[in-house]
């Protein structure tokens, strides 16, 4: 019986290595999000942000983790309990299951799979299910009402998502990441597809409830959304899983349009930085598109924002899946 | 036509992108934060903060128990019982200002004779117990020894307009 199982033991192992080594910085990333994101946004209402927690308030994200870490976890009496705690595990495991089939550089990749789109695309539908659940099962209306409205909002602007991702691949010619990234060599997407990069990074925020889209979340009227019921480490959960899923939409975007690893001119000083370090530069820089738009953009109507999803971005994004395979056809240029 | 215009400059984000460039520029503008307990705002020499009773610069206390302040007082929050000295001078044998009764108004300062109770710059006197806030004669003499040059300063200064 061991005897059979040993061969499969040190791949086991060598595969979660390397989740780990994905995992863990990626953590370290969303801790230090949080940061960046309040000194971005301080920086941009003329305040200097945290800054007494250890050098330039660096040390303030590891504070934020032992105090919610301290905390007590509350089930609410009417909450159903199995449930109420699985939404949290399911919203954070989803968002860090999505890592495995980015493309981190040529050939740095968990899993270089051949429909590393369509795998991305059903992984962040499912993100959908972990809100869902914890509005339900906190029995709570305004975690209910939050939970409804962040299940519409992202199943509306996963429409237009999916169009944009078709028009992406038509240029590319296919589902793989890393040979998304390489049809890039020429010229990054974000280019000839500029209007769908817009359509892309607008979905992207409403697709991770981010400003001006955070509906689910709107303080004035919903309290804080599908998590008010949430505490302590599954309230951590939750945040690690929003924030996650904010840097993966913004590798997405990066693999999609950005070039991914490669560097924005093909010559000498640019080529030398290695490929990761400029997919991390191009995924710091969405962040901080992110963070810009909520420091600057007012929350959005709800119903303006199903208007905008259905009415706007869905014809819009559909015009140019039609328009890009006729361009793509017509010149011959379809890989 | 106008509408026209109106329209596709909403289809090309005009007003998101001016509103991203206010605040990019607002990015790199110098902060105004103040980093509190290290750097501290200007106080005016009006601040109404702790109190304080001042004396004389002969070290005799200024309060002659005239319970002006006590009477005006619209929080009732000071208390003061009056007797004769062994000089025959009237002075208070107690002086009691419950801070948290305080809404520092500044009458009891207004209401004062002889300038003896008087609100001071300081409004860092916090404390972990409740109890610490029920001021007595002896602590509001002490405050006024060890505020006495701003006191002093404060009222010369605001003088002139009164």
């Amino acid at each position: 019986m061991l005897d059979a199982l040993l061969p499969y033991l040190w791949p086991t192992l060598k595969t979660a290595g390397i989740i780990l080594l994905i995992v863990v910085p990626l953590i370290l990333c969303v801790a230090y999000l949080t940061y960046a994101e309040r000194k971005v946004i301080g920086y941009m209402q003329l305040r200097k942000g945290p800054n007494v927690v250890g050098p330039f308030g660096l040390l303030q994200p590891i504070a934020d983790a032992l105090k919610l870490l301290h905390k007590e976890t509350i089930i609410p009496t009417n909450a159903s309990p199995l449930l109420f705690l699985v939404a949290p595990l399911l919203t954070f495991a989803l968002s860090m299951m999505a890592w495995a089939v980015i493309p981190f550089d040529e050939g740095i990749v968990l899993a270089n799979i051949n429909v590393g789109v369509l795998y991305l695309f059903a992984i962040s539908s499912l993100g959908v299910y972990g809100i869902i659940i914890a509005g339900w099962a906190s029995n709570s209306k305004y975690a209910f009402l939050g939970a409804l409205r962040s299940a519409a909002q992202m199943v509306s602007y996963e429409v237009s998502i999916g169009f944009v991702m078709i028009t992406v691949l038509m240029c590319a010619g296919s589902l793989n990441l890393s040979q998304i990234v390489e049809a890039q060599r020429t010229v990054w997407f974000a280019v000839p597809l500029f209007p769908m990069f817009v359509v892309f990074f607008v979905s992207s925020l409403a697709e991770t409830n981010r400003a001006p889209f955070d509906l689910p979340e709107a303080e004035a009227e919903l309290v804080s959304g599908y998590n008010v019921e949430y505490s302590s480490m599954p309230f951590a959960l939750f945040f690690l899983g929003e924030y996650a899923n904010m840097i993966l939409m913004s590798a997405m975007t990066s693999i999609l349009f950005l070039g991914g690893w490669l560097p924005p001119l093909p010559f000498a000083p640019f080529t030398l930085i290695p490929g990761f370090v400029w997919f991390a530069l191009k995924i710091a820089f969405m962040l901080f598109l992110f963070l810009w738009v909520r420091a600057t953009l007012p929350r959005y109507r709800y119903d303006q924002l199903m208007r905008l999803g259905w009415k706007v971005f869905l014809p819009f994004s559909l015009l140019w899946v039609v328009g890009t395979a006729g361009v793509l056809v017509a010149f011959d240029l379809a890989p | 036509m106008r509408q026209l215009l109106l329209r596709l400059s909403a289809f090309g984000l005009k007003e998101i992108f001016s509103g991203m460039a206010l605040t990019l520029r607002a990015f790199f503008r110098p902060k105004v934060t103040l980093n509190y307990p290290y750097e501290k705002g200007p106080v005016s020499p009006r601040f109404r903060g702790q109190h304080a009773l001042r004396r004389y610069d002969t070290g005799e206390e200024r309060c002659i128990s005239c319970k002006l302040c006590e009477a005006v007082c619209p929080a009732q929050a000071i208390t003061i019982e009056g007797a004769p000295r062994e000089d025959q001078s009237r002075r208070t044998v107690r002086y009691d200002i419950d801070m948290t009764k305080c809404i520092y108004c500044g009458l009891c300062q207004e209401a004062c004779p002889v300038d003896a109770i008087v609100e001071g710059p300081n409004f860092e006197f916090s404390t972990f117990t409740r109890e610490e806030l029920f001021y007595d004669k002896e602590k509001l003499l002490d405050n006024g020894d060890r505020w006495e040059p701003i006191l002093a300063q404060n009222i010369e200064s605001d003088a002139p307009y009164r």
